[in-house]
C-alpha cells in the first residue's frame, strides 16, 4: 500500500510542471556543444576595455555585449572562422590574442626563432675562438731549446 | 676597444630608442581597421522623436560627425563643451550617438549641459556601437560625403586635435 502511494506521488510529481521546467534546465547536448564553441571563441579574442584580459575573462560591459554578440552568431549557425572575421573587421587584429601571420607580423612570429639561431651562431664562433686561443701553438726549435735550457738549470732544486 | 662589443650595444641602443618611442603611444588608442570603409549601416530611433529613425544612408551628401557618447560617461563631460561650441558655429552636422543610455537620462544630460548635435539616435543595447567597432566612449567618427570613415578619435576630444585634425579634414573634405 506504501509503495502504491509512493509510486502514485512520484508519477504526480513526474507529470507536474516542476518536472518539465527541470527536463528545460537541462542542457541538450547541441547547447554544450555551442556553449563550449562560444567559451573558447571569447578566450581567443582580447577585451579592449581591460586590455589584458579576454573577453571570457573580462566584465566589461563591452565583454558581456561581445559574449553575446558570439552566442547569437553560433545560434545563427555562423563558423567560428566568420565570427572571428566579425570581430577583426570592427576591431582590428588587435582583438585577437594569437596575431595572424602577415608581412607585418612577420618579426614577431619569426623574432624568437631567429634569436634561437644568432646565439647560437654566436655561441659557436665563441667556443670556436675560445679553443683556438686555449690550444697552446707547437713551440719553434729555438723555443724548445730555450725553455730546455731553463728547465734544465732548475734540476734537482726545488722551485719556490 | 674590442669592435665585437660595438653589435651588442648597438642592438640595445635599437631597442632602448623602440621603447622610447613606445612610452610615448597610448596604448588605449587601437587603430581602427574601419578608416577607409564605408560607415556601417544603421536605422535608429531619433532620442527627441523616437518615432524618426536616422541613419548614415540619410547623411550622404554631406561630412558629418558622429559622436558617441551616454550620460554615465565621465569623460564626455571633458569634450562637451568644446562639441557645443563646434556645433554652435554649425561647420559641420554633428550627429550624436547615445550609446547604452536610458533616454530619459540621455534627454535630461543634454539639457543639463547643452544638446550640440543635430540629432541623437538610440543605441539602446549597443549594437551599433560593436559595428562601429566602438569599446570606449567618448569616440568621434569623421565621414566622408561618399559615406566613408576618414578618422577616429578615440576618448575626447580635445581642443587640439580638433584644430589640427579634425577641423582641418572636415574643411578638406567639404570642398571635395
Amino acid at each position: 500500500m506504501k509503495r502504491l502511494a509512493m509510486l502514485l506521488l512520484l508519477a504526480v510529481i513526474a507529470s507536474s510542471p516542476l518536472a518539465t521546467l527541470a527536463a528545460d534546465a537541462v542542457p541538450t547536448e547541441k547547447d554544450s556543444i555551442a556553449a563550449a564553441r562560444a567559451v573558447k571563441l571569447s578566450e581567443k579574442l582580447r577585451c579592449l576595455v581591460c586590455q589584458n584580459q579576454t573577453i571570457a575573462d573580462s566584465n566589461a560591459e563591452l565583454a558581456q555585449d561581445l559574449r553575446r554578440q558570439i552566442h547569437e552568431q553560433i545560434a545563427a549557425g555562423r563558423s567560428d572562422d566568420e565570427i572571428v572575421a566579425y570581430m577583426v573587421a570592427r576591431y582590428g587584429d588587435f582583438v585577437l590574442y594569437q596575431p595572424p601571420v602577415k608581412p607585418t607580423t612577420a618579426l614577431l612570429w619569426a623574432g624568437p626563432g631567429l634569436l634561437v639561431v644568432f646565439g647560437f651562431i654566436a655561441l659557436a664562433r665563441i667556443l670556436r675562438a675560445r679553443r683556438a686561443r686555449d690550444a697552446a701553438p707547437p713551440l719553434t726549435a729555438e723555443e724548445r731549446e730555450r725553455a730546455e735550457r731553463l728547465l734544465g738549470s732548475n734540476n734537482g732544486k726545488d722551485s719556490p | 676597444m674590442n669592435k665585437k662589443l660595438l653589435i651588442p650595444l648597438g642592438i640595445f641602443v635599437v631597442l632602448c630608442a623602440f621603447l622610447l618611442v613606445g612610452l610615448w603611444r597610448d596604448p588605449r588608442e587601437v587603430p581602427s581597421p574601419l578608416i577607409g570603409k564605408p560607415a556601417p549601416a544603421f536605422t535608429l530611433a531619433q532620442l527627441h522623436e523616437p518615432a524618426k529613425t536616422l541613419g548614415p544612408a540619410d547623411l550622404k551628401g554631406q561630412v558629418w560627425l558622429l559622436n558617441v557618447w551616454a550620460s554615465w560617461c565621465v569623460s564626455c563631460r571633458e569634450e562637451h563643451p568644446l562639441l557645443v561650441e563646434l556645433g554652435k558655429s554649425k561647420v559641420v552636422p554633428i550627429v550624436g550617438l547615445n550609446y547604452k543610455d536610458e533616454s530619459v537620462a540621455g534627454k535630461r544630460w543634454l539639457a543639463q549641459f547643452g544638446d550640440p548635435y543635430n540629432v541623437s539616435v538610440v543605441d539602446r543595447d549597443g549594437r551599433v556601437g560593436i559595428d562601429w567597432g566602438v569599446y570606449g566612449v567618448p569616440e568621434t567618427f569623421v565621414v566622408d560625403k561618399a559615406g566613408t570613415i576618414r578618422y577616429k578619435q578615440i576618448g575626447p576630444i580635445t581642443a587640439e586635435a580638433l584644430e589640427k585634425k579634425i577641423l582641418p579634414l572636415v574643411r578638406e573634405l567639404q570642398k571635395s
